[in-house]
C-alpha cells in the first residue's frame, strides 16, 4: 500500500506530454505541406511570368522570401522594423487567446460553442460604446466589452438548458444576429453617435476618448525602446495570458471547474451526483461568451482598427480561429495561449512573403492542416501514449501485484 | 489419447514487472463446452487475446489438431476457423460484464466481433435452434446457454469464458481455473462441488451464501405510497401506484424480471425521474419533489445500477468519484477550491479500507480499472457516507463471487449498523441470500410480499412471471 504515495501523477504526466506531442506533431506536419504548397504556387507564378527557374533556386527561393518569412512571423527582419512584426503579432495574439479559452472552457462542459464569433462582435459593440459614446475607462470598457459577449452566450445556454435546443444551432444564428445588429447600432442610416461619416468607420478611440484606450509597454534595448516610440502594443496580451491562468485555475482547482467538467464528461452522473446541469449549461455558455467578448475589447481598444459597419459583412476571423486554438491546445487553457501566439505568428509572417510570388493565404493553408490534422490529433495521441506507457496492462497489474 | 483440438501448452506472457499468463495450459476436447474460469484480472483476456493473435506470448505453444500453430494476427485465427463472441454478446450499449466469449473451433463463418454481424450471427442462430431471440435485447443466459449446447451437438468446441459459477455448473464439460495468471488446473464439471471451483478460483473458502443474523427492524426510513411513473417507451405507466415502507436495520429487496418497473421506481425514488403521482418520505420529510442533492444530504446513498451512466465520471480519477456525492463538503472544499489534499487521503483511506485495486491508485482514471473494482469504488463511496437508507441497484451485477462476497457482506453491515436496505436485484439467489423481507414488482405493481424463509424461488419465479398475485395491500 505504500506505493500509493510514490507512484502519483504519471499517468497525467504522461497524458499531458502525449497531448503536447501530438499538436506538435501536427504543426509539423502542416509546416511541411505548407512549404509544399509554397513551393508548387511559387513555381506556377514564376513559370507564368516566363521564368524559368531550376528546382534549386525554386527551393532557395521558397526559403528566403517565402516560408522564413512563416516561420519567422513578427519577427521576420525586413518587416519588424520599430518591432511592427512582434507588435502586430502580439495584437491579434491576445483576442486570439480570448476566443480560444471560449471554445475550449465551453467544450470541456460538453458544449460546443460555435458563437465565439458573434460573442466577439457584441463584446467590439459594447467595449466600443463604452469608450467612444460613454468615454469610460479602458478597464470599465474591457468590462463592457466581457457582458456584451456574455449575454451573448447566455442565450444560448438557456435555450439549450430549458429548451434542449442545440447550442450549435442558436449560436449559428446569433452569429448573425449579432454581426448585423451590431452594423445596424453602429451605423443606424449615418447617424449613430460612434459612427463617423467621413470616415465610414466608428471614431478613433485615440482622438475621443484616450482615456478608454489599453496602456502600452515597451521593452527597453540598450538605450532605444524595441518598440520606438509612435506605435507601442497594448497590455492585451498579458490581461489574456492572465485570463488563461485563471480558467485554468477554475477548471482543475475549483468546485465549480469539477461540476463543469463532471457536466462535460458525464452528464448523467452529474445528475447523479446532484449537480445541477441547467445551471451549469448557462454558466458555462455565459462564461464562454464573456471570454470572446472581452478577446474583442482586447484587440478594438487597442485602437489599431476601427469598426466599419457598412462593410463587415463577413464575421470576424478571431472567432473562428478560436476553435483552431482551442483544438490546437485539446481544449487545455494553458495550451491556448501557445497555440494562439503560433497562429498568430504564422498570420502575421504570412504576410510578410514576397507578394509578387506567394500568395499570403499560404499561412490559412498552413493553420488549416494544422487544425485538419489536430482533427487526427487523438489518434497521434494514443499512439504517443502507447509508446510512453508501452504496456498499460501491465501497470494495472503491478497496482494489483502491491494490494495481494 | 484424448482428442484435443486446440491445445495451449505452457504459454507465458509477460508484461513489464508482471506474468499475465505464467505456464498457462488449456486444453479443448473435441464437441465440449470448456469453461475458463477465473476472477477479473486472471488472466483470462490475456490467454484469449494470445489464442487469438493479439498478443504473442514469449513462451508456449499453440497446437491445432495436435500440429503447432502460430497465430499472429485474428486473421490466422479465423484462419483456423478459431471464432471469437466478445463480451458483448448483449449487442446493444449495456453495461453488464458477461464476459462471454465462444470459441468454436469447428466451422464458423469466421470471427465474430462487430456488433453488426453480432447481431446478425444472433439473427441466425435463432433462426436456426428456433429461439427466440430479440437481438436487441441481452441474450438471456439460457438462451445463449441453448445455443452452446447447439453447438455442441454439432460437435464444435467451445470455450466459454465467465466467473460465474452457476453457469458453469449448467452447462460445462470441464473447466480450467486461472488464478493471478496461474493455471490452477482443469476439473470435471460434474464431480466438483461449485464450493471447490471458487476455491480454485479464489483461492481461499468463499461464502457463497452469506450468512447473517436475525434482523431487528426498527423506525421506518423510507416510505413510498402509490408511487406512480410514466413511463419512457410507451404509454403505459412504468410503475403503478407503487407502495412500500423500509425501515431501519432491514434489507428489502426488489425483485423481478428486468423491466417491471424497478429501475423507474428507483429512479422515482432517488430523484433522477419525477413521479406523475404518490409521495415519498424520508425520515419523515416529503421528498417526493426535492432535488437530489437535498435527498443525499437527508442520508439516501445510491449504487445505481447502471455504474457506467451513472455511477461514475469514468473520465475522471478514481479520487475525483470517490467524492462525487460529497465534493461540496466542508471537508473537501474551502471557499470554493477543492482541497487536494483532503481528497486524496480520503480516496486513499477508502481505497485501503474496501480494498479497490487499481493501477495507480487515487490518480487512476476511472475508466481503466476493471468492472468488479469500479463497483467496489462506487460501494465504498456510497456506504462511507453513512447513510440511513441505502439503495443498492443490482449491485453485484458483472463481478465475481470474490467481490460479490464482500459487497454482500458490506450490504448486510449495513443492516446490522441499523441502516435501512432497498435492494433491488434480478438475481434470485442474491435476492433469496440477502433479504429480510421480499416484494415482487411485475408490471409497475408489487404483487406480493414474502418472508425469504418461508418462500422459495419457484413461488417468487410464479410471481415475477405474473402468474400468481396477492391481493393489494393497504
Amino acid at each position: 500500500m505504500g506505493k500509493k504515495n510514490t507512484a502519483p501523477r504519471l499517468g497525467n504526466a504522461a497524458d499531458g506530454l502525449g497531448s503536447l506531442l501530438a499538436s506538435l506533431t501536427c504543426i509539423l506536419a502542416g509546416l511541411v505541406i505548407g512549404f509544399i504548397a509554397l513551393l508548387i504556387l511559387g513555381w506556377i507564378t514564376l513559370a507564368q511570368d516566363g521564368n524559368s527557374v531550376t528546382f534549386g533556386e525554386m527551393l532557395s527561393k521558397t526559403w528566403n522570401s517565402g516560408f522564413k518569412a512563416i516561420l519567422s512571423g513578427g519577427f521576420y527582419k525586413t518587416a519588424n522594423a520599430m518591432g511592427m512584426g512582434v507588435r502586430t503579432e502580439i495584437l491579434q495574439a491576445a483576442p486570439l487567446i480570448m476566443t480560444g479559452l471560449s471554445v475550449a472552457f465551453a467544450f470541456k462542459t460538453g458544449l460546443f460553442n460555435i458563437g465565439a464569433a458573434g460573442q466577439y462582435t457584441v463584446g467590439a459593440y459594447f467595449g466600443l460604446y463604452a469608450a467612444l459614446v460613454l468615454k469610460l475607462p479602458w478597464w470599465a470598457c474591457l468590462i463592457a466589452s466581457a457582458i456584451g459577449g456574455a449575454i451573448w452566450g447566455t442565450v444560448p445556454g438557456i435555450f439549450k438548458a430549458f429548451l434542449n435546443v442545440n447550442e450549435v444551432i442558436t449560436s449559428i444564428m446569433f452569429n448573425w444576429i449579432g454581426l448585423y445588429g451590431v452594423n445596424t447600432l453602429i451605423y443606424q442610416g449615418g447617424t449613430g453617435a460612434m459612427y463617423n461619416t467621413n470616415t465610414t468607420k466608428t471614431y478613433t478611440i485615440k482622438q475621443v476618448s484616450p482615456e478608454s484606450l489599453l496602456p502600452t509597454f515597451n521593452i527597453t534595448i540598450g538605450e532605444k525602446g524595441y518598440f520606438g516610440k509612435m506605435f507601442l502594443p497594448t497590455i492585451g496580451i498579458f490581461i489574456a495570458i492572465g485570463v488563461a491562468i485563471l480558467i485554468w485555475v477554475v477548471l482543475n482547482k475549483t468546485v465549480f471547474g469539477y461540476e463543469l467538467k463532471a457536466c462535460g464528461f458525464n452528464k448523467n452522473a452529474a445528475k447523479y451526483a446532484g449537480i445541477n446541469d441547467k445551471k451549469n449549461v448557462i454558466l458555462s455558455m455565459t462564461i464562454a461568451g464573456a471570454l470572446a467578448g472581452l478577446g474583442a475589447g482586447l484587440f478594438y481598444l487597442s485602437g489599431s482598427k476601427e469598426w466599419e459597419p457598412l462593410v463587415s459583412t463577413s464575421l470576424p476571423a478571431a472567432g473562428f480561429n478560436g476553435i483552431s486554438v482551442a483544438l490546437l491546445a485539446s481544449s487545455n487553457p494553458i495550451g491556448c495561449i501557445f497555440s494562439a501566439i503560433f497562429i498568430s505568428h504564422i498570420t502575421v509572417g504570412g504576410g510578410f512573403m514576397d507578394a509578387s510570388i506567394f500568395p499570403s493565404e499560404v499561412s490559412s493553408i498552413i493553420s488549416g492542416v494544422v487544425i485538419y490534422l489536430c482533427a487526427f490529433s487523438l489518434l497521434f495521441k494514443s499512439g504517443i501514449r502507447k509508446l510512453f506507457t508501452p504496456k498499460p496492462r501491465a501497470a494495472a497489474g503491478n497496482g494489483k501485484e502491491a494490494d495481494a | 489419447m484424448a482428442d484435443y483440438v486446440i491445445e495451449m501448452l505452457n504459454i507465458t506472457k509477460e508484461f513489464p514487472g508482471i506474468k499475465a499468463n505464467d505456464d498457462v495450459t488449456l486444453q479443448l476436447k473435441r464437441g465440449e463446452i470448456h469453461a475458463l474460469l477465473g476472477e477479473n484480472g486472471a488472466g483470462k483476456s490475456t490467454l484469449m487475446s494470445v489464442l487469438f493473435g493479439l498478443y504473442q506470448p514469449e513462451k508456449g505453444i499453440i497446437k491445432k489438431d495436435g500440429k503447432e500453430v502460430h497465430i499472429n494476427t485474428p486473421n490466422d485465427a479465423t484462419a483456423l476457423r478459431i471464432g471469437m463472441v466478445h463480451q458483448h454478446f448483449k449487442l446493444v450499449e449495456c453495461f453488464t460484464v458477461l464476459d462471454n466469449i465462444i470459441l468454436g473451433a469447428e466451422p464458423m463463418k469466421g470471427a465474430v466481433v462487430d456488433r453488426a454481424s453480432a447481431r446478425k450471427r444472433v439473427l441466425e442462430l435463432s433462426d436456426r435452434y428456433g429461439l427466440k431471440v430479440d437481438p436487441d435485447a441481452l441474450v438471456e443466459i439460457d438462451e445463449l446457454m441453448e445455443i452452446m449446447r447447439g453447438f455442441k451437438a454439432e460437435g464444435k468446441s467451445i470455450l466459454f469464458i465467465t466467473h460465474k459459477l452457476a453457469e458453469i455448473k449448467a452447462v460445462a464439460d470441464r473447466c480450467s481455473v486461472l488464478r493471478k495468471g496461474k493455471y490452477m488446473g482443469t476439473v470435471e464439471v460434474a464431480d466438483t462441488s461449485v464450493e471447490e471451483m471458487s476455491r480454485l478460483m479464489v483461492g481461499r473458502d468463499v461464502e457463497l451464501v452469506s450468512t447473517k443474523g436475525e434482523s431487528t427492524p426498527g423506525d421506518v426510513i423510507l416510505k413510498v405510497e402509490n408511487l406512480t411513473v410514466a413511463s419512457k417507451t410507451s404509454k403505459k405507466d412504468a410503475v403503478k401506484a407503487a407502495s412500500l415502507q423500509v425501515r431501519a436495520g432491514e434489507i428489502v429487496c426488489l425483485a423481478g424480471i428486468e423491466g417491471n418497473g424497478q429501475t423507474e421506481f428507483v429512479h422515482a425514488v432517488t430523484g433522477l425521474e419525477k413521479p406523475s403521482a404518490g409521495t415519498v418520505t424520508l425520515l419523515g420529510k416529503d421528498i417526493t419533489h426535492a432535488p437530489i442533492r437535498q435527498r443525499s444530504k437527508l442520508g439516501m446513498s445510491h449504487i445505481p445500477e447502471d455504474r457506467h451512466k451513472h455511477g461514475l465520471v469514468l473520465d475522471y480519477p478514481l479520487e475525483y468519484n470517490m467524492v462525487l456525492q460529497r465534493y461540496w463538503e466542508k471537508g473537501f472544499q474551502a471557499a470554493g477550491f477543492l482541497k487536494g489534499k483532503a481528497i486524496r487521503s480520503y480516496s486513499d483511506r477508502l481505497i485501503e479500507q474496501y480494498d479497490v485495486r487499481s493501477g495507480q491508485g487515487s490518480v487512476t482514471v476511472a475508466r481503466s480499472m476493471s468492472g468488479g473494482n469500479q463497483q467496489k469504488a462506487i460501494v465504498a463511496r456510497e456506504i462511507d457516507k453513512d447513510p440511513q437508507l441505502l439503495i443498492a441497484v443490482q449491485p453485484t451485477r458483472g463481478l465475481d463471487v470474490g467481490a460479490i462476497e464482500y459487497i454482500h457482506k458490506q450490504i448486510i453491515a449495513q443492516r446490522d449498523a441499523g441502516k435501512a436496505v432497498l435492494l433491488v436485484s434480478l438475481e434470485l439467489d442474491e435476492v433469496m441470500n440477502l433479504s429480510d423481507r421480499i416484494l415482487v414488482m411485475y408490471e409497475g405493481e408489487i404483487v406480493g410480499e414474502f418472508d425469504p424463509k418461508t418462500t422459495d424461488t419457484q413461488t417468487l419465479g410464479l410471481y415475477m412471471a405474473g402468474a400468481k398475485r396477492m391481493d393489494k395491500e393497504g
